[in-house]
Order: structure tokens, then C-alpha cells, then sequence
């Protein structure tokens, strides 16, 4: 059967079963590489994407229970020519080694960073705990989170 | 913009240029010895070609891992070839046209591979002022380079494009053209910015699970319940009539399931999962008596440090003799991204893309596995989650390739769940540490030290065997390589086994135990991280025992100036005070080391925070200062630092493989726990450039010093001494009791 979807501002009808979990159509139907498989379980926020302003784990998030939701992935941010304040936060802080987990580092800042412009180091931790990172790039991503916040805020 | 965007994943199988000169001798041993890989890959095309527009292909055999590695090679080959950074194009790892360098592992890239780029890049450009000098009807050394354009003293010019052309680099290097000195570097030791972290940041097509050639499909594999099972039977059928499953590919205990879609492939692995019959290999050992079962086992031992001079006939009146065991658990590497490749079978030939650290090696099992020859096997690199060792990379390469067999003209995806990844990568070995050392008169005059484990490279690199997974499950199954240990000096399970201070009698020797519980193979830093731990935590133990300051005590047996230095570095940098008290909770201590006695020197102050009452231990803030020799890229070098800093804090504070007589037990992040965000420790790290001494490998340098710092502060805080690893509450709550 298919399912309609918003992502990034458009619609998207979709060849996949309702409780297919959103991971699978964003990467494999919609051909957005952002999010990534890191577990299935919920536990490391690889996948992460923004749905209705809240981050959540598109790896267990059934595309059936999004009917009227907007989705907004990495990609939905801005682009390598012109990247959001986040994206250019990240790489002028070169705040990656394998980069893997970087997109739901990203994505669960930007939600946290909708929610409270102006955090401080620790609650930026705090927001971030739930994301897991295996190259030990934590504190770079603190920075550039903190950066783009500062990007923001003058903006 | 970057050289890196423009690397394009090739998704055609079928026929292979060789786009340089292969050198048809065998033995090397009558030629000149050449720099870094260039000694075994002599020829100048091989590394790289002055293209049409004026740029450069730069070919490297070593592969990005996130460590940064290739935008460091392409700087060293940028600067050497007078050539703007944007302006080289890097082709890495692909066993059709890239220098066959091996693995990129051991923190060796920078020494070896970019050695090789420095002396061909230096020649490369020397040929290039040759050709222009003809051309100009001027003497080479009257002419200068700057971006890609060759001027005479009269002003006219040359483009390395018009060169391109009549260039002829498919000859042996020679190495004769000296590198720039250090002094004319202007792209070399500066911070520039990594090409692959921008398409990592906006969704780019970055790692080989991204990649989506048409008609594409999906595969899973169906991993037994534990080592040595056989697979009885299963409801192949059911899973064949399960929703896009396209075939069901089973070969002795081999199972697998391919399908159009990503979920379909996952749901008919849970099917088989349920209907598969298996008759159960032996039982693992007594994860609590772990270490003493290896103890059990028989060794091979080997002495790899025998100093007996000045003799030491008795030991001296007064003297104290010292005596402490170490261990160290199962480590996992555990990847982020679960390992991933794709296989596409094309007219009797394979093509496999894969984050495997060596794609040559790679490449030369899959063969063997598939019963197919070399000539028709093609591994391409692509990016992979990082790996930090040897993890499951090299083994799903081949799952792809079995899958992609049953669809001939399909590429086949496969990425591993999370339990496969957990339940089935090669772990770091648990291990045993003794040391015996006799203190007198406040120095140590005998030091006694014996390691035990499994080996630390199980790698398809390995002579004698397939060392790839799905190989020993098939119905003519492959015999794993017979394991050994890397000898010295870099070691393996004995990788900085041999300590760097000065003692006038020493005695170290490695216990290779060939049986293995557990798989295992290579972990970044395989033995040192262990090693560091139990050498520099013995050292603060005999340093309290002598009354003196870790700091003061490690410099009085150390001379190695540039050893000291970094010691001395760090101690001012984290405003060491000599006799500080620690206590209440609270304390700091200090470890050293220089990665396999062969690479970076590095010093670690960390700081600690103890709870009594809950058992958990915080490490809120740490210090290092570090000599790579010449800095490539100082950021670069820096992020592996910090990296390499926080991942031992990670595996010392928590990381143990748990596993039961069943079989392995941690599945997932929650069997398996990692440092999170909070329990970062703030790091500063000092870096001591030397501009003219050669660059020392640095990936893998702060492990050990990391988990000797942390260990050391422990006891400094609550004057309890944890030997044992990780430092989890439990035991903690145990050692203070």
C-alpha cells in the first residue's frame, strides 16, 4: 500500500506499509542519507529527525502514525553551498571524526535550541545525553551547538 | 569545491582500467630502499597523475575512518606539489587503482603513506620543473612554482596542465629529490579544514550505507545463537512468501535473506531468526572466572625485554619488592553505525564496496571464500561509522558477497542490526598484567612484568586461514588463520609491554594464549591500552611507596628528553603541585607514555570525582600534552586526541563485554553502555610541534596514558587502588567497603 508524507515541505506518497518505521522511507524511498541506522531500538539517536518541532527516533516511528505531521530532516536544514547556522557551527568547529552520529547530534540541537535559544554548556550536555558518540567528539559538539546559538541569537 | 565531493562512488562492476604501472618483480631485495610505502609500491604513477586541468589525482591506499587521515595526506601532497589544496583529487583504497598499502591501522598512516606522497610528490614536481625548464630553454633551478604554474626569471610561464600532457611519471621512484624543509610549509601544519565533515553535516552522500545504485536490494543475515552452532533446518519457504523477499540464501549455517525493501529484508530475518534449528556450539566459559580460565589455558611465552646488567645478585638490604595484577575485560568497538556493505555480481565478477581497513587484504579472503580468483574480486572503499579496530566491516563485505551471489546483476546492501554488530565483531582481548618491581633507595633497580592474552589481530590480513565470519559457517566451511602475536617492537597483546624508563634490570615477557573464548582481533591500541594502564599505575603505586611525586618520580627514571618534556608539559599545564592531598572524593593523577615505544608522546593529568556512596566515579576534567613530531594538521591532530581521551574514559569508567555460558549477552546500548554527554571530562591538549623531526603516528596515542591518569587519580582520591578494569560501581563500592 502507500502512505502520504511531509518531509522538508513537500508531500511524498510512499510504496511502504503504515508500520514501517520512518528511518527506512526517508533513506530508502526518499533518498535523504541525514538520518542514520545505529541501532532500531531507540537507544543512540543516529536517526533523529524533527517532527512537529520535537526530535524524535525515526528508526522506531511508524510512517502511519505521521499523517498530518511535518518532518524535517537534516537535509530540510540547508545545503552544502548554503548550511544552516548549525550545519556551518559543525564543520567551522570541525566537530566530527566518522561523523556518524553527527546528524541526530545536530537535529536534537536544533529542537533544543527552539525550545531555549541560549543554553549553557550543561544543559546542552543534559540535551544531549540521550545521543551517543563513539569517537569522543562530544565537547567539539557542545561548541558548535553553543556556537550556532550564538549565530542565532545576533541574527 | 573541495577535492573530496568530487569523489565519486562508481557503482559499474564490470571492466577495470588500471589507471598505473604494476611492478611485475616479487622481491624488492636487490632495489634501493625507498621512503615510507613507496618501498612497496615503487612506481611514481602509482600515487600520482598531473591531470588535464592542471590539478592533481592523488592515489593513497590508506582510507578515511574519521580520523582525518585523508585530508592529512592530501596536504602533504599539495604542499610537495606546489598545488592549491582544492586543487587534489584523492582516490583512496580501491584495489583497481589505488597503491596497496595495507591496512590503515596502528596510527601508521601519516608515517607511512604520507612519507610516500612526500617523496613522490617532491619528485613528481621535479619532473615537472624539468619538463618546463626544456620547454623554456632555461635551467630548472632558475624557475619557480607557485599554484599549479611554473615561472621562468623573464616572466614566462608554464601550467602543470600544458605539462600534463607529455608527462611521463610511469617510472620508479627514486627518492632522491629532498621534500620542502619544514620552514617553506605553508599547507602542511596548518589547521585546514577536513573535505568530508561538510557533506556529513547536510546529508551528503558520505558512508557506504548511503549509497543507493539502481535497482538496488536488501539483505540481512541470520547469525547463530553462539560461536559453533549448526544450523539444523529452518522455514525457508515461510520466508520466501514473506512480502518482497527475493531469495533466501543459505549455505551450510550461512543464512540469509535478501528483499527489495529495507524493512521486508529485516522482518524476514526475524522469521528465520524464529524457525531456524541449531544444534549449539560449546558453551562459553564463566564470564566471572574469565581471567583465571585464561590463565588456565596454555601460552606461548616469549621474552621480550631481558636487561640484566648490572647484575643484581640478591636484593639489596632495605630494599621493598612490590607486587601487583592488572586486568582488563572484553572490550567491544562498538560502532555507532552497524558495519555495512554492498556486492554486486556482474559477469562472473564481484564488486564489493566496503569500510574494511584494507581493502587489498579484504579483497584476497573474499576470493578464497567465494572460491572465485583474486583478478575477479574489486573492493572500493567507502566510508563506514567509525571503527576503531577491526570490527565487523571485513565480515559483512562478505555477507554482501554471498547475498549478492543469489542475484547476479543486483548490488546487495546488507547492514548489520545492532546485535549482529555487538554479538559478533572481534572484541579487544580480556587480559592479565603481573608486575613485580624492587624499589630501593627511592629508585627502582628491578622490574619484573608478564602479560597474558589472546591475540590482537585476527584480521583478514592474516597467512594460513580466512579470517572473515560467514567463511567458517559455509558447507565447505574456511579455517581461521592460526593466530600469533605482532611482535616487537610494536607488539600486540605486548604493545608497550616494555617500559621507557630507565631500569638498570628488566624482565618482561608476553603469554600468547592461542585458544580463544571469545573472538577477538584488533582494537585500537590492541595490548598498549592495558599495558599503559598496568605499567603506569604500578609506577604511582611504587612512586607512594617511596613517598615521592608521580611527577618527579617518573622524570627520575626517565632521560628521553622529548619524553620528559611532555611529562613536564602537562604537569605545568594542569598546574601539577608536587605533594598535593587528595581526598575526599576528589583527587588527580598523571600517566605517560609514547604509543608502542615507536610513535607520539603523550602525558595525561586527569582529575576525578568518587561518589562513596553510589560507586561513580566522574572524570570532569583532563590535560595532555602530546609530541607527534612534525604536525601535519594541528586540529586534526588535537580531534584524535580529545577523541582518543574521552573513548578510554569510556572504556575505563564502564565498557566489559557481558556474556554467559549461552553466549554473548551485551546486544545493545543498554547491555553495553558508553560515556554519554554529561560525563565528558573538559579536555586541554598541548601540542609540542616539532617541525623538523619526522611525524609520529597519533591515532591511537591517549588511550593508554588516559585510563593510567584516571586510575592514578582514583587512588589519589580515595587512597584505594583499583586494578581491575572499568571502574564500574560495583567494584568501586567493593574497594572502598
Amino acid at each position: 500500500m502507500t502512505v502520504s508524507l511531509k518531509v522538508n515541505g513537500a508531500t511524498h506518497s510512499v510504496p511502504a506499509e503504515p508500520d514501517t518505521p520512518l528511518l527506512y522511507v526517508l533513506r530508502n524511498d526518499l533518498a535523504l542519507n541525514g538520518a542514520k541506522f545505529g541501532c532500531g531500538l531507540s537507544q543512540c539517536g543516529a536517526c533523529t529527525v524533527i517532527v512537529d518541532g520535537q526530535s524524535v527516533r525515526s528508526c522506531v516511528m511508524p510512517i502511519g502514525s505521521l499523517a498530518e505531521s511535518e518532518v524535517t530532516t537534516i537535509e530540510g536544514l540547508g545545503t552544502i553551498d548554503r548550511p544552516h547556522p548549525l550545519q556551518q557551527a559543525f564543520i567551522d568547529e570541525q566537530a566530527a571524526q566518522c561523523g556518524y552520529c553527527i546528524n541526530g547530534m545536530l537535529m536534537t540541537a536544533k529542537a533544543l535550541l527552539a525550545r531555549d535559544p541560549h543554553p549553557t554548556d550543561a544543559q546542552v550536555r543534559e540535551g544531549l545525553a540521550l545521543n551517543l558518540c563513539r569517537c569522543g567528539t562530544h565537547n567539539r559538539i557542545v561548541r558548535a551547538v553553543l556556537r550556532a546559538a550564538d549565530v542565532m541569537g545576533r541574527s | 569545491m573541495n577535492a573530496l565531493s568530487r569523489r565519486a562512488f562508481t557503482t559499474g562492476g564490470g571492466a577495470i582500467v588500471l589507471a598505473f604501472s604494476l611492478d611485475p618483480r616479487n622481491s624488492l631485495a636487490e632495489d634501493a630502499k625507498l621512503p615510507g610505502d613507496l618501498q612497496t609500491n615503487r612506481m611514481l604513477d602509482a600515487w600520482i597523475r598531473i591531470d588535464g586541468d592542471g590539478g592533481a589525482t592523488v592515489f593513497t591506499g590508506k582510507v578515511e575512518l574519521g580520523q582525518g587521515i585523508v585530508t592529512a595526506l592530501a596536504q602533504i601532497a599539495a604542499e610537495e606539489l606546489d598545488l592549491p589544496l582544492g586543487r587534489v583529487h584523492m582516490v583512496s583504497g580501491d584495489t583497481a587503482r589505488t597503491p596497496n598499502e595495507g591496512i590503515t591501522s596502528g596510527s601508521q598512516s601519516v608515517e607511512y603513506g604520507g612519507t610516500a606522497l612526500r617523496f613522490a610528490g617532491a619528485e613528481v614536481r621535479a619532473i615537472l620543473l624539468d619538463a618546463a625548464a626544456k620547454k623554456l630553454g632555461v635551467a630548472p633551478e632558475t624557475l619557480t612554482v607557485s599554484a599549479g604554474t611554473i615561472s621562468a626569471a623573464d616572466g614566462r610561464k608554464v601550467t602543470y596542465a600544458e605539462l600534463a600532457g607529455g608527462l611521463d611519471l610511469k617510472r620508479e621512484a627514486t627518492a632522491k629529490i629532498a621534500p620542502k624543509p619544514a620552514k617553506a610549509h605553508t599547507i602542511v601544519g596548518t589547521s585546514v579544514k577536513r573535505f568530508d565533515i561538510p557533506k556529513k553535516v547536510t546529508g551528503g552522500l558520505a558512508y557506504v550505507q548511503d549509497m543507493r545504485p539502481a535497482g538496488m536490494l536488501h539483505g540481512r543475515v541470520v547469525r547463530p545463537p553462539r560461536y559453533g552452532s549448526k544450523l539444523d533446518g529452518v522455514d525457508e519457504a515461510a520466508a520466501k512468501a514473506m512480502p518482497g523477499v527475493v531469495a533466501v540464501v543459505r549455505d551450510g549455517s550461512f543464512l540469509g535473506v535478501v528483499a527489495a525493501r529495507e524493512e521486508q529484508a529485516i522482518a524476514a530475518r526475524a522469521a528465520l531468526i524464529k524457525s531456524a534449528r541449531w544444534t549449539l556450539g560449546p558453551a562459553l566459559p564463566d564470564p566471572a572466572a574469565i581471567h583465571e580460565h585464561l590463565l588456565s589455558l596454555p601460552a606461548e611465552a616469549t621474552v621480550i625485554s631481558d636487561k640484566r646488567a648490572p647484575a643484581l645478585a640478591n636484593v639489596p638490604a632495605g630494599a621493598q619488592v612490590m607486587e601487583a595484577t592488572y586486568r582488563k575485560p572484553y572490550m567491544s568497538h562498538g560502532s555507532i553505525g552497524p558495519s555495512c556493505a554492498l556486492a554486486e555480481f556482474k559477469d562472473g565478477k564481484v564488486t564489493v564496496w566496503t569500510h574494511s581497513q584494507g581493502v587489498f587484504p579484504n579483497r584476497a579472503r573474499l576470493a578464497e571464500a567465494l572460491g572465485m580468483d583474486v583478478a575477479d574480486v574489486r573492493a572500493i572503499h567507502a566510508e563506514g561509522s567509525g571503527c576503531y579496530g577491526h570490527n565487523g566491516a571485513d565480515d559483512v563485505a562478505l555477507d554482501a558477497a554471498l547475498l549478492a551471489r543469489a542475484v547476479p546483476g543486483k548490488p546487495v546492501r546488507v547492514q548489520w542490526m545492532r546485535d549482529d554488530e555487538f554479538g559478533w565483531e572481534p572484541y579487544g582481548a580480556a587480559m592479565v598484567m603481573k608486575a613485580k618491581a624492587t624499589l630501593h633507595e627511592g629508585r627502582i633497580v628491578d622490574w619484573n612484568y608478564d602479560v597474558w592474552s589472546n591475540t590482537h589481530s585476527s584480521r583478514p590480513s592474516e597467512a594460513g586461514g580466512v579470517n572473515l565470519l560467514a567463511a567458517w559457517y559455509l558447507a565447505d566451511p574456511k579455517k581461521p588463520a592460526p593466530p600469533h602475536n605482532i611482535p616487537q617492537p610494536a607488539g600486540g597483546g605486548d604493545r608497550n609491554a616494555v617500559p621507557l624508563y630507565d631500569f638498570p634490570r628488566q624482565h618482561v615477557v608476553n603469554h600468547l594464549i592461542k585458544e580463544m573464548p571469545l573472538r577477538v582481533s584488533a582494537l585500537r591500541t590492541l595490548g598498549a591500552y592495558a599495558n599503559v594502564f598496568a605499567l603506569e599505575s604500578f609506577m604511582d603505586e611504587i612512586a607512594l611507596a617511596a613517598g615521592a611525586d608521580p611527577v618527579a618520580f617518573r622524570l627520575g627514571h626517565l632521560t628521553d628528553p622529548r619524553a620528559r618534556a611532555v611529562v613536564e608539559a602537562v604537569a605545568k599545564k594542569a598546574g601539577w603541585t608536587p605533594g598535593q592531598k587528595g581526598g575526599e572524593g576528589r583527587g588527580r593523577g598523571i600517566a605517560f607514555a609514547k604509543y608502542k615505544n615507536l610513535a607520539s608522546y603523550v602525558a595525561i593529568v586527569a582529575d576525578i570525582e568518587v561518589d562513596r556512596s553510589s560507586g561513580a566515579v566522574r572524570v570532569p576534567g583532563a590535560f595532555a600534552a602530546v609530541d607527534a613530531g612534525q604536525i601535519i594538521n594541528p586540529d586534526g591532530l588535537t580531534n584524535q586526541v580529545e577523541g582518543g581521551m574521552i573513548q578510554s574514559t569510556s572504556w575505563t569508567l564502564k565498557e566489559e563485554v557481558r556474556f554467559t555460558a549461552d553466549g554473548i549477552a551485551s546486544l545493545d546500548w543498554e547491555t553495553y553502555p558508553i560515556l554519554t554527554m554529561p560525563e565528558v571530562p573538559h579536555i586541554e591538549v598541548e601540542l609540542i610541534d616539532r617541525p623538523t623531526e619526522r611525524s609520529l603516528g597519533a591515532g591511537e596515542c591517549a588511550q593508554g596514558p588516559m585510563v593510567a591518569a584516571i586510575a592514578n587519580a582514583f587512588a589519589h582520591a580515595t587512597g584505594r587502588r583499583l586494578r581491575d578494569l572499568p571502574f564500574a560501581p560495583a567494584r568501586v563500592k567493593a574497594a572502598l567497603g
